[in-house]
């Protein structure tokens, strides 16, 4: 697929990818790269590495490319070795072979983040090395084919309005109640992953239940469903602006104080952490995840709940949520409401372990064998604990938590959290 | 002094004459024997050799220098067998102790010079302006130290440079140097050197070379510094009575504290005795009265070379030599600059880069599927 | 002819200066490179703050998560032994407080040498074992590369020449100092152009970690 070398009306060039690595360049990508000691721990902390064994899967190692750039143009001593004829040049080969350790073996889960002794945040510069990928042409074609068909059509699957109509529907005839469309000052503009429509549809009906019962003041918009942000994914900014600014654009529109994004990990670290970075400025509303807000309405005491569920449960945190955005007490809390007998897997919360899906991974075909690798490392978690049901609150989480476990035979169903808040709602009167 | 005895006694007789017992005569033999690292056996054979020993010449030469090693050979507290030694042997000249002065003086010298050609031996203390150096900085008898140091050394048998100036050049070669001042091993290349180092040397050190070139007719075995083994073998730190205190990490911090009182390890207080080669430590000072660091003071490590100049004696020895602080101060803002100056270049190239930055669209994309 | 007494002057002296101006100008050019290129603004509304978690991270990456002990105690306890050995024998040993005293004017007690000595002792082992670790462990070998193993010598010879001239094993000492005190100055020569740096850019970094983690609630 990389045929930049070939085909010479390509946008997409090196020196276009090392400008855009240029652009990335700060404080903090300097002190990393000066202070990694090669001492291989954050190899322990990568599901990729650790479940196939494979050097180069080590997450600092994804980085040498851009290491190279940093050492060669923002140091003095590597211009001056760069004079004397030291040091290797960047080459669209090298980036050719970089490519899979950049996208296909990187959930930008940052669990190495957490672990390095040094301190390197290295899921930060993995997203900024996707920059450069983009831009030289080294990103994978199924992450290029969700970009477009995400600035195309709306959603990375190329799912139509029409179809969420139809499921909107399904919801009303099903719970009784009314899904609102643009609701004009409503306090929560909803939005969904295409993901959860197709896969998922019990979610849409789960919030309309649980908003109905706290009577909470929400719509979706016509204009923009999708929560997901494919460009943050692929690693490139313009694209993941153009689709931070349609939510903006909807919100703004309907005058809604409040964003809320899906039980889906990365449309959240998406639109709260980089949509403002990327259209350059901050919103005029604020962005929470279904969790956060389920929690607040829990706190508040504004969802009853009778009945717990009695079977084993344990939970997913998912990375972007947890460990990238900080939701972890939220969840926690609304298990202790519907869950009595729950168990943790022995790492969770922010040092939870990645179920292998994340940052693009599920939407690179060719990443699908390592997909599945790193999962090894979810599936011996759960069987550590072995817990009856696992629930979490992400749909790629649980897209591949439901296909790993088929694929090793574990008969371990998966739940989201807000599907299971709702099937406990005290019946008003 | 410059005609003290009979030349033709032995040492034996002379030593009988001046009162001093066969039985001292032996200790100081055995003394001498365990210096040179000889098996006491030895003893006998050094005070036989030693009682039927001719007086040898020897001319000493005083250059830039304070007296001190003369001193320190001559005030001993009561006779000893150290500076009756220098009583048997026939100092023809030393013109701080001689009687005679001028001329006459200088007479003496070549007189010496003459009679035991190749024979005598040549005794040096302080060091002397070097070939690079104005010759008037120091002067004898209108001769300068050079001249006179290569005249008298061409006919003898040995040199003897005792003291640190003699030896390695001393306080008057201390930095910046003024008289140009060198040591005499830089100056005689012909002839054996044998250093005897310190400020000023254990007196017994002196006479124990004599005394084993009297007894064998050789010099002693020397070290990198051209000083005897036997006394220069071992340094003061190892041979410390305060160096259990060291291995234990026990410090005096200042003169009159808690440590100081209980005689604890003086290295903080900047002693040098890790790096003095010296016999001090065995053989005390005034007639093994004491030493300095049993008095309570570091060691000032006089017996090396330069020790004048190896950062101050009251500073560790760990201590760098100049004004660190200073440096580091001025490189770091030098750093600070040149460091600014790159980082605003690198800054420059990112915002360059953000400036020119080409938005990746759905449609560029699109052609790579 | 160059004595032991001229070499170790030599290197208590001219050389020290030397290695302490390119060490102080290289890192400083290094730290000020680093935090020239500054950070972008953040629009994104805080969940937390940067400076205090920022702090707690610099403190807290001292201790590995009880995950990554498990599944590197190797890694983790020979690492942070020669670590803490190599720390304490250079800022507790008698010698080295008076030159910092000198240097900087500040003092600290120090440890008793017998207790330093075996210390270092731990450290040398430590280093050796790290090294063979390095050899033998699959994703370090892949990583490491001939600056690595420049390094690991130029560390391990710091503490060897110091344990040698602390047991004098070396003659005559001024030459065991010497070598010991020209190997401290090798190592700050080379520091602030190997990955010695992050002796410094560490606590940047892990600053930098911390504060980005703290920014959007969580304490990395």
């Amino acid at each position: 697929m990389s045929t930049t070398a070939t085909q010479t009306k390509s946008p997409f060039s090196l020196e276009r990818g090392l400008q855009a690595w240029r652009e990335e360049m700060d404080a903090p990508v300097a002190s990393f790269f000066s202070s990694c000691v090669h001492c291989g721990l954050c190899a322990t902390a990568c599901p990729f590495q650790v479940e196939t064994g494979d050097p180069k899967y080590t997450p600092i190692y994804k980085l040498e490319p851009m290491r190279l750039l940093w050492e060669q143009e923002y140091t003095l001593w590597g211009k001056l070795k760069g004079k004397l004829g030291m040091g290797k040049q960047i080459t669209d080969e090298m980036l050719e072979e970089w490519e899979p350790l950049l996208y296909d073996s990187c959930s930008m889960c940052g669990r190495c983040s957490m672990v390095c002794p040094v301190g390197n945040d290295i899921a930060y510069m993995i997203r900024k090395a996707r920059e450069g990928m983009v831009a030289s042409g080294h990103a994978p074609e199924g992450l290029i084919a969700a970009s477009v068909r995400a600035v195309n059509t709306g959603s990375p699957m190329g799912l139509q309005w029409k179809t969420l109509e139809v499921q909107i529907k399904h919801v009303e005839t099903s719970s009784g109640l009314t899904v609102p469309l643009d609701q004009q000052g409503a306090d929560y503009l909803v939005l969904l992953s295409s993901m959860e429509i197709i896969n998922f549809p019990e979610y849409l009906e789960a919030i309309t239940k649980i908003f109905d019962h706290a009577g909470v003041s929400w719509t979706l918009s016509k204009d923009c469903f999708e929560a997901t942000n494919a460009g943050i994914q692929i690693g490139n900014k313009d694209i993941a602006a153009k689709l931070t600014q349609r939510v903006v654009d909807a919100a703004v529109k309907l005058g809604v104080k409040n964003v809320i994004s899906p039980e889906c990990g990365h449309a959240y670290t998406a639109i709260r952490w980089e949509g403002p970075n990327n259209i350059g400025r901050a919103y005029p509303f604020k962005v929470f995840h279904i969790i956060e807000v389920l929690d607040q309405l829990r706190a508040d005491g504004r969802i009853k709940t009778e009945g717990k569920e009695m079977d084993r449960l344990s939970m997913h945190d998912p990375c972007n949520l947890a460990r990238k955005s900080g939701v972890i007490q939220q969840q926690r809390n609304l298990m202790d409401l519907v869950a009595d007998n729950f168990v943790y897997l022995k790492e969770h919360g922010k040092l939870q372990w990645c179920c292998g899906a994340g940052g693009g991974v599920s939407s690179n075909e060719r990443a699908e064998p390592l997909k599945m690798a790193a999962f090894k490392r979810k599936k011996a978690q759960i069987e550590e604990v072995e817990p009856e049901r696992m629930v979490t609150m992400c749909a790629t989480c649980r897209t591949q938590l439901e296909e790993g476990l088929e694929e090793f035979n574990m008969d371990i169903p998966v739940v989201g959290l807000t599907e299971m808040i709702a099937e406990h709602l005290k019946e008003s009167d | 002094m410059a005609v003290p005895n009979n030349p033709r006694k032995t040492l034996g007789e002379s030593l009988r004459q001046h009162g001093v017992s066969r039985r001292g005569f032996l200790k100081f033999c055995a003394a001498t024997a365990s210096m040179m690292a000889l098996p006491p056996s030895m003893a006998p054979a050094i005070a036989a050799a030693l009682e039927k020993a001719r007086r040898p010449s020897v001319i000493w030469l005083s250059f830039q220098e304070c007296t001190g090693c003369t001193e320190s050979l001559t005030r001993s507290f009561s006779p000893t067998v150290e500076n009756l030694i220098f009583d048997v042997i026939s100092l023809d000249y030393h013109h701080t102790l001689q009687a005679a002065a001028g001329e006459a003086a200088e007479l003496a010298r070549e007189q010496a010079m003459h009679e035991n050609e190749g024979e005598y031996l040549v005794v040096v203390d302080g060091s002397l302006p070097g070939p690079g150096a104005n010759p008037g900085y120091s002067t004898i008898a209108g001769i300068s130290n050079l001249q006179m140091l290569q005249d008298t050394v061409a006919g003898a048998a040995a040199v003897v440079a005792v003291g640190t100036c003699a030896a390695f050049g001393g306080l008057p070669k201390a930095d910046p140097n003024p008289s140009g001042a060198v040591a005499v091993s830089d100056i005689v290349k012909d002839k054996p050197v044998i250093n005897v180092s310190g400020c000023p040397p254990v007196p017994m050190v002196i006479t124990g070379v004599l005394a084993q070139y009297l007894t064998f007719g050789t010099l002693p075995e020397l070290d990198e510094y051209n000083r005897p083994l036997a006394f220069f073998g071992q340094s003061i730190h190892d041979r410390c009575y305060r160096r259990p205190f060291y291995d234990k990490g026990l410090f005096a911090e200042s003169f009159d504290d808690e440590g100081a009182k209980k005689g604890w390890c003086l290295y903080r207080m900047g002693c040098k005795g890790p790096m003095a080669y010296n016999a001090c430590a065995t053989m005390k000072w005034n007639g093994g009265v004491s030493w300095p660091i049993e008095s309570g003071h570091p060691c000032l490590g006089c017996s090396e070379p330069d020790f004048w100049d190896a950062g101050g004696f009251y500073k560790a020895l760990s201590v760098p030599i100049g004004d660190s602080g200073d440096v580091l101060l001025g490189a770091g803002a030098a750093g600070i600059a040149v460091g600014a100056t790159a980082g605003i270049m690198s800054r420059r190239k990112s915002a360059a880069a953000k400036a020119d930055h080409q938005p990746v669209t759905a449609d560029e994309l699109e052609q790579k599927l | 002819m160059i004595t032991s007494m001229d070499f170790l002057l030599w290197t208590k002296g001219p050389m020290f200066q030397i290695a302490i101006a390119i060490f102080a100008i290289g890192m400083l050019i290094r730290l000020t490179e680093i935090f020239a290129l500054g950070r972008r603004h953040n629009y994104a509304e805080a969940r937390g703050g940067q400076l205090l978690p920022g702090l707690r991270t610099v403190y807290k990456r001292f201790h590995t998560d009880p995950g990554t002990l498990k599944r590197a105690p190797f890694d983790v306890v020979v690492g942070t032994i020669w670590h803490i050995g190599f720390i304490v024998a250079l800022l507790l040993f008698i010698p080295h407080v008076e030159l910092i005293k000198s240097t900087f004017g500040i003092a600290w007690p120090a440890l008793p040498n017998p207790i330093v000595d075996g210390i270092t002792a731990i450290t040398l082992l430590g280093l050796i074992a790290a090294l063979i670790h390095r050899f033998m462990h699959p994703v370090k070998k892949f990583l490491s590369t001939a600056e690595d193993y420049l390094i690991w010598g130029v560390t391990f010879l710091v503490v060897l020449t110091g344990y040698l001239a602390y047991h004098r094993v070396i003659n005559p000492y001024p030459l065991a100092l010497g070598i010991h005190i020209l190997t401290a100055e090798v190592f700050l020569i080379v520091l602030p152009f190997t990955k010695l740096t992050h002796i410094f850019t560490s606590f940047v970094a892990r600053w930098y970690n911390g504060a980005s983690f703290g920014r959007k609630g969580v304490q990395s």
